[in-house]
C-alpha cells in the first residue's frame, strides 16, 4: 500500500519586546539567572498581570503579514497544569478566542536547479494566539535547577492546518515564516536562543484516504534542519511500523538532532484536563479598525512579493533575488541604489557579492545578519550607486572598482572622492596609452607574431601587459584599438 | 447539571495535586456532595440569552506601554526559596 | 494616657497628633501595651513588628516636628490582614503553606498608606487564604470575639475586626470576597467597609477569588473608614481590574451629603433564618431613616436571595483552585521533605501546607472547571451572576442604598459550625450577592442581642458611590451610641 504523510506544525515564537507579556520587568536572553524576575514573573502572592501593548501590536502585525483575520474581541484564559517551569502553575493563554484566525504561510519548495525558482504553495494556518513563555529547567545528575528569566516572555503560538505533505514543506514553511516575522520586526526568530521553537504533529495514511491517521507529536526540534530531519525520520519510522504490520501509537516523541533518533516521552502522556477559564485578572482586548489600520501601515511588502517584483521590474535573475530578498535591509539597500539610477543588475551584484563579503569580514558585521551589519556599516546606497556609475561611464575599470569598494567600505568616503584622491581614473590619454602599447609590443614579440598569424587571443598578452603597466587605469577599449592599429 | 456521584475525588485530587488520606477522601466527598446538591438549584434559573459575567465592570484594553523597569534583586527573588543553588530554584530531578 | 487612647477613633487621634498633645510614639506604645495585655486572649494578631512600628512612629514624630506631616493618617498604626503584602513583613495568609514567607514587596495599598505616614503595625489573623466566615480556619488557631471569648469574631477578616473591637488597633485593613469584612465587623461591633470592586487596587493582596476580592477597612467610626478609604482608593496601573474612578475626599463629603435618601429594603433579606433579635435591631435602624424623612421602599431581589450562595461557591472556588496552584513548594512556601520526586513534591507539600477548608474549595473549584462540567457549573454560574447584578442595578436605579442585616445571626460559638461547611457558607447569605454584583457595602453597629453580642446593619450602595454610602451610614451612626460601647474583655 502506498502512504502519504500529513503534517501540522505548532510554532512558538517569542515576540521582540522590551518587557514581558504581563509585567514590565525586562525580557531578554543570556542574562544572569534570576535577574529578569519580579513578583509577577515569580507568581508571588498578590502579584497581578497587566498586558504589554507592544506584544499585542506585534501579534496583530504578524496576523496581518500572514493574512489572518484579526478578531474584534479576544480574551485571556488560564490553562491550568502543574510543572516546575510554570510559576503560577497556570499559563495565561487564549483558548477559544485567539487574536488571529486563519491566514496562510506562502512557501517555496526546492527548484529543479539552484538557479530556478521552485514551486510556491500557500499552507493554511488555523490560528495564532498570544501567551507567556515558561522558565527554563536545567537537569543535573540528581536534581533540576529552574531559572525563571524566560518566564513571562511574550510568546506567540502559530498553528498550521494539517496541510504539509513532507519534511521539505515543513522546512520551507519555517524558512519563509522566519523571514516574514524577522522582516516584520516581530521576532528575531533565533532558534538557538529558543526564540522560535517548533513541534510537529505527524501522521501517515493510505493515499486516497481522507481521514487522518493516528498522530505522533514530535518535540524539541530546535533548528530548522532538525525539523526537516526529525519529520523525515518520523515518517520513515511510521512507514516501517506499517510495513511490519504494526499500529501507530498516539504519543509524544523527542527527536535528537545529533543522533537522528527519537524516543517516546511517556511522562507527557498523562491525560490533560487544562480547566481553561477566562482569566479574571485581565480585561478583554477590543481591536478596532483604526488600530488595525495603524498597524497595517507598518506591514512590509511580503518577501516573496518583493522577489517577484525584483525579477519583473529590475530583470534580476532568480539566484540573486534569493540572496537579496530574505534580508530586508539588503533588499532595501538594493532598491534604494536602483532608485538612485544605478543599473539594477550591477547594483545587485555589488550588494550580493562585495557588500556581503565585506560585512562578513568586517568587525562591524561579523557574525551578524546583514540587517544588523548594515545598521552599523558605512556603506549607503549612494556609495554603491556612485560606484556603478563610475564603472558604467568608463571612469574606472571593474577591477579598480573592486578596490574602491573595499576602501569606501572601510572609510565611508564616496567612490568619486576615493577615485579622485588616489588618481584611479582610467586613462583615455591616447599619447600615454600609445606609449604603454608600444612598450608592450616591444616586450612581447612572440605574441605579436602569433596575432599576425591570425591568433586573436594572442592580443590578450599585450593588453594584459598594458593594464599591468597602467596599474589598471588604461581604458581597455582604447587599448584594444591602439594595439590593433600599431601592430597592423 | 450533574449528579453528586459524578464527583470523582481521586481524579480531582490528582488534577489539583493534593495528596489525600482515605479519611479525607471520604469526608470531602460527602461534604462536597452536599454542596453540589445545594448548587443544583441553579438549574432552575432560565439563563437563555444571558451573557456570562467574567468581570464586575466591562472595561477593555487595559495595558501598559512596553517599557522595562527593574525587577527584584536576586536576593529578594530567592529569599523565600526552599532550596536554591547558583541563583536558581532546586527541585527534585524532573524527568521529561 | 495610654488607656484613654485605646478606643479613640483615628480621626480624633489625628487631631491629638496634629495639635501636639500626642506623639505617634506614644500612640504606638499604647497600641503595643494594649495588644500585649489582651491579645493573648483575643489572638487577633499573627505577628507584629514592635521595633519597626516604633521606628516608623519616631520618623513620623520627626516629620511632624519639622512641619512635614503627610496628612491625618501620619503616625497612626494600621493593622493588616495577613493577606496583604508589606515588604519585609510576614505574609502567611494564616496558612502553614506560607508560615515562613516574607513578602519582598509592598501591596499598592501599603505603598499608599506608607506614603500617607501610616504605620503597618502587624499581621492580623484570618481564615486560611480568606476562606471562611469564622477565623477558625487559621493554621495558627482561631481568633476570639472580644465581646465573648468563647465565640467567633466572624471571618475571614476576624483578626482585623477583633483588633479594632478590642482596642488594639484604631483601624485595620481586611479583604472581602463574600462578606469577609462586613460580617466580622458586624459580629465584633465595628464599622466594616467593602468598596466597589475596582476602587481599591488588589495588587499585593494574595488572591482568593480574583473577580470578587476587594480590600477594605475596619474602623470604629464611619468617618475613620472614610479617612482610610480616601488613602487606599484609586486607580492602579498594576491591577488591570482597577477602575479609573474619581476619588473624592470621602471625609469631606460626609458633611456635604445630608439626605433625605430613598432607601430600599430587600424583603427577601428578612426571611427564614434571620435571628429575631437581629431582625428587630435592623428594623429599628430602618425606622431611624424613616423618622429622618427618608423614603423607605420595599424592594425585591429574588435571584440574589435564592442563588447568590450557589453562584458564589462555584465562581469563587473555581478561581481559587487556579489562584492557589502557585502554592506548590517550589519557589517559596512550605516544601515537604517526604516527596519521592517532583510530582510528589506538589502532592505532599500541598497536602501538608493547606488546611481542610482550602483543600475542599480547591477540589470543588477543580471539579467546577473540569472537562465536561464547565458549562453546567462555571458558565451557568457566571450567567446567573449577570442576572443578579442586573437585579441590583434595577433596584439601585430607584434607591440610593439598600438596608439589610449584615449577618443572619450574632457571633456563634467557636466550633459550632466548623464541621458543617454548608451551614457556615449560609452565614454569608446577605453579603455574598454584593460581591457578585461588585457593589460597595458597609456594616455599621446597630445594637446588641440580649446576650450582649453586637449586631450589624448592612448598607449597600451604587457602584463607586462610596461617598453617598458612607454619608448614609454616618447619618445613623451619629444618632446612636452603639459604636461608643466596648467589650469589657475581663
Amino acid at each position: 500500500m502506498k502512504y502519504e504523510a500529513v503534517i501540522g506544525l505548532e510554532v512558538h515564537v517569542q515576540l521582540r519586546t522590551k518587557s514581558k507579556m504581563f509585567t514590565r520587568v525586562a525580557a531578554g536572553y543570556g542574562e544572569p539567572e534570576s535577574t529578569l524576575v519580579d513578583p509577577v514573573v515569580l507568581a508571588l502572592p498578590g502579584a497581578l498581570p497587566v498586558m504589554n501593548k507592544e506584544a499585542l501590536d506585534k501579534i496583530i502585525k504578524a496576523g496581518l503579514i500572514l493574512g489572518c483575520e484579526i478578531a474584534a474581541v479576544c480574551k485571556w484564559d488560564r490553562k491550568n497544569y502543574f510543572y516546575p517551569d510554570s510559576p503560577k502553575n497556570y499559563q495565561i493563554s487564549q483558548y477559544d478566542q485567539p487574536l488571529c484566525i486563519g491566514g496562510a504561510v506562502e512557501i517555496e519548495l526546492p527548484g529543479a536547479a539552484r538557479n530556478v525558482m521552485g514551486e510556491h504553495k500557500q499552507i493554511p494556518l488555523t490560528r495564532i494566539h498570544l501567551e507567556e513563555d515558561v522558565g527554563k529547567l536545567n537537569h543535573g545528575a540528581s536534581d533540576s535547577l529552574v531559572d525563571y528569566n524566560r518566564a513571562g516572555t511574550p510568546l506567540m503560538e502559530i498553528v498550521t492546518d494539517p496541510a504539509l505533505a513532507s519534511a521539505d514543506e515543513a522546512y520551507a514553511l519555517l524558512t519563509s515564516l522566519r523571514i516574514a516575522l524577522v522582516q516584520g520586526g516581530i521576532s528575531d526568530c533565533d532558534m538557538e536562543k529558543g526564540q522560535m521553537r517548533c513541534d510537529a504533529n505527524i501522521s501517515i495514511r493510505p493515499v486516497g484516504e481522507t481521514k487522518l491517521g493516528t498522530k505522533v507529536e514530535l518535540k524539541n526540534l530546535n533548528s530548522i534542519s532538525f525539523v526537516r530531519d526529525g519529520i523525515a525520520h518520523e515518517i520513515r519510522r511510521q512507514l516501517a511500523v506499517k510495513e511490519n504490520g504494526g499500529t501507530i501509537v498516539q504519543e509524544t516523541r523527542d527527536f535528537d538532532g545529533q543522533t537522528g533518533t527519537s524516543q517516546s516521552l511517556r511522562s507527557k502522556e498523562m491525560a490533560h484536563d487544562y480547566r481553561y477559564f477566562p482569566d479574571p485578572d485581565l480585561m478583554p482586548v477590543n481591536v478596532d479598525d483604526a488600530w488595525k489600520a495603524s498597524i497595517r501601515a507598518t506591514v512590509p511588502e511580503h518577501h516573496f512579493d518583493r522577489q517577484r517584483r525584483f525579477m519583473a521590474d529590475y530583470q534580476l535573475p532568480y539566484t540573486i533575488t534569493s540572496v537579496l530578498v530574505p534580508d530586508r535591509a539588503l533588499a532595501d539597500t538594493f532598491e534604494a541604489t536602483a532608485k538612485l539610477g544605478a543599473a539594477p543588475q550591477a547594483a545587485a551584484n555589488w550588494i550580493a557579492n562585495d557588500l556581503l563579503r565585506e560585512l562578513a569580514r568586517s568587525d562591524v558585521g561579523r557574525g551578524l545578519s546583514p540587517t544588523d551589519g548594515l545598521a552599523t556599516c558605512k556603506i549607503q546606497p549612494a556609495h554603491i550607486a556612485g560606484l556603478v556609475k563610475l564603472v558604467e561611464s568608463g571612469v574606472i575599470s571593474n577591477s579598480i572598482a573592486k578596490e574602491v569598494f573595499v576602501t569606501m567600505f572601510q572609510s565611508g568616503e564616496l567612490p568619486d572622492v576615493i577615485v579622485e584622491k588616489q588618481g584611479l581614473k582610467q586613462s583615455t590619454d591616447t599619447g600615454e596609452l600609445a606609449k604603454w602599447v608600444t612598450d608592450a609590443i616591444a616586450a612581447n614579440p612572440r605574441a605579436v607574431a602569433e596575432f599576425k598569424t591570425g591568433n586573436e587571443k594572442a592580443l590578450n598578452a599585450i593588453k594584459g601587459a598594458v593594464m599591468k603597466a597602467s596599474a589598471g587605469k588604461a581604458n581597455p577599449k582604447l587599448v584594444d584599438e591602439i594595439t590593433r592599429k600599431l601592430i597592423g | 447539571m450533574s449528579a453528586n456521584s459524578d464527583l470523582n475525588i481521586d481524579y480531582l485530587a490528582n488534577l489539583a495535586r493534593l495528596a489525600l488520606t482515605g479519611m479525607e477522601r471520604e469526608k470531602f466527598a460527602r461534604q462536597l456532595g452536599d454542596i453540589l446538591h445545594y448548587v443544583e438549584k441553579l438549574k432552575q434559573v432560565d439563563v437563555t440569552g444571558v451573557e456570562p459575567m467574567a468581570h464586575a465592570s466591562p472595561v477593555f484594553n487595559v495595558w501598559q506601554e512596553d517599557t522595562a523597569r527593574p525587577g527584584l534583586s536576586v536576593e529578594d527573588a530567592l529569599r523565600n526559596a526552599p532550596a536554591q543553588r547558583q541563583h536558581m530554584i532546586v527541585v527534585p530531578k524532573v524527568v521529561e | 494616657m495610654a488607656d484613654d487612647l485605646i478606643y479613640l477613633p483615628a480621626a480624633r487621634l489625628a487631631e491629638l497628633l496634629g495639635s501636639g498633645k500626642l506623639s505617634s510614639s506614644e500612640l504606638v506604645q499604647s497600641c503595643l501595651a494594649r495588644t500585649k495585655a489582651v491579645d493573648g486572649r483575643v489572638k487577633a494578631f499573627n505577628s507584629y513588628d514592635e521595633t519597626g512600628a516604633l521606628a516608623l512612629a519616631q520618623a513620623s514624630d520627626q516629620r511632624r516636628a519639622a512641619g512635614q506631616a503627610r496628612g491625618p493618617l501620619d503616625g497612626i498604626p494600621v493593622g493588616f490582614k495577613d493577606v496583604i503584602a508589606v515588604a519585609g513583613q510576614p505574609l502567611t495568609c494564616s496558612s502553614k503553606m506560607l508560615a515562613n514567607y516574607i513578602s519582598p514587596y509592598d501591596a499598592t495599598v501599603t505603598v499608599k498608606l506608607k506614603a500617607a505616614g501610616a504605620i503597618p503595625f502587624g499581621r492580623l489573623n484570618m481564615d486560611e487564604f480568606a476562606m471562611g466566615s469564622s477565623t477558625e480556619n487559621s493554621a495558627f488557631g482561631p481568633t476570639a470575639n472580644p465581646w465573648d471569648l468563647s465565640r467567633v469574631p466572624g471571618g475571614s477578616s476576624g483578626g482585623s475586626a477583633a483588633a479594632v473591637a478590642a482596642g488594639e488597633m484604631p483601624v485595620s485593613l481586611g479583604s472581602d470576597t463574600g462578606g469577609s469584612i462586613r460580617q466580622p465587623a458586624a459580629l465584633c461591633g465595628v464599622v466594616g467597609l467593602k468598596p466597589t470592586y475596582g476602587l481599591v487596587s488588589r495588587y499585593g493582596l494574595a488572591a482568593y477569588a480574583s473577580s470578587l476580592d476587594q480590600i477594605g477597612t475596619m474602623a470604629r467610626t464611619v468617618e475613620d473608614a472614610a479617612l482610610v478609604l480616601g488613602v487606599i482608593a484609586g486607580h492602579d496601573p498594576r491591577d488591570s481590574t482597577s477602575f479609573k474612578a474619581d476619588v473624592p475626599d470621602y471625609r469631606a463629603e460626609l458633611g456635604r451629603r445630608k439626605g433625605p435618601w430613598r432607601l430600599g429594603v430587600p424583603k427577601e433579606f428578612f426571611g427564614a433564618g434571620l435571628d429575631p433579635e437581629v431582625g428587630a435591631a435592623v428594623r429599628a435602624a430602618i425606622e431611624h431613616y424613616r423618622q429622618a424623612g427618608c423614603e423607605i421602599r420595599e424592594v425585591s431581589l429574588p435571584l440574589a436571595a435564592e442563588y447568590a450562595i450557589a453562584v458564589y461557591y462555584l465562581i469563587a472556588t473555581a478561581e481559587a483552585s487556579s489562584n492557589l496552584a502557585r502554592y506548590d513548594g517550589v519557589r517559596y512556601g512550605h516544601r515537604s521533605t517526604k516527596a519521592k520526586d517532583v510530582v510528589d513534591l506538589y502532592f505532599q507539600s500541598r497536602a501538608e501546607g493547606f488546611g481542610d477548608e482550602v483543600k475542599r474549595r480547591i477540589i470543588l473549584g477543580t471539579h467546577v472547571l473540569s472537562s465536561g462540567y464547565y458549562d453546567a457549573y462555571y458558565l451557568r454560574a457566571q450567567k446567573v451572576r449577570t442576572l443578579i447584578r442586573n437585579e441590583f442595578t434595577a433596584v439601585l436605579r430607584e434607591c440610593d442604598a439598600l438596608l439589610s442585616p449584615t449577618s443572619p445571626t450574632a457571633a456563634f460559638k467557636i466550633g459550632e459550625k466548623s464541621s458543617d461547611p454548608l451551614a457556615m457558607y449560609l452565614t454569608d447569605i446577605y453579603t455574598i450577592s454584593v460581591n457578585l454584583a461588585g457593589l460597595p457595602g458597609i456594616s455599621v453597629p446597630c445594637g446588641f442581642t440580649g446576650g450582649g453580642l453586637p449586631i450589624g446593619l448592612q448598607l449597600i450602595g451604587r457602584p463607586f458611590d462610596e461617598a453617598g454610602l458612607l454619608a448614609i451610614a454616618r447619618h445613623y451612626e451619629q444618632a446612636h451610641a452603639w459604636h461608643t460601647q466596648h467589650p469589657s474583655l475581663s
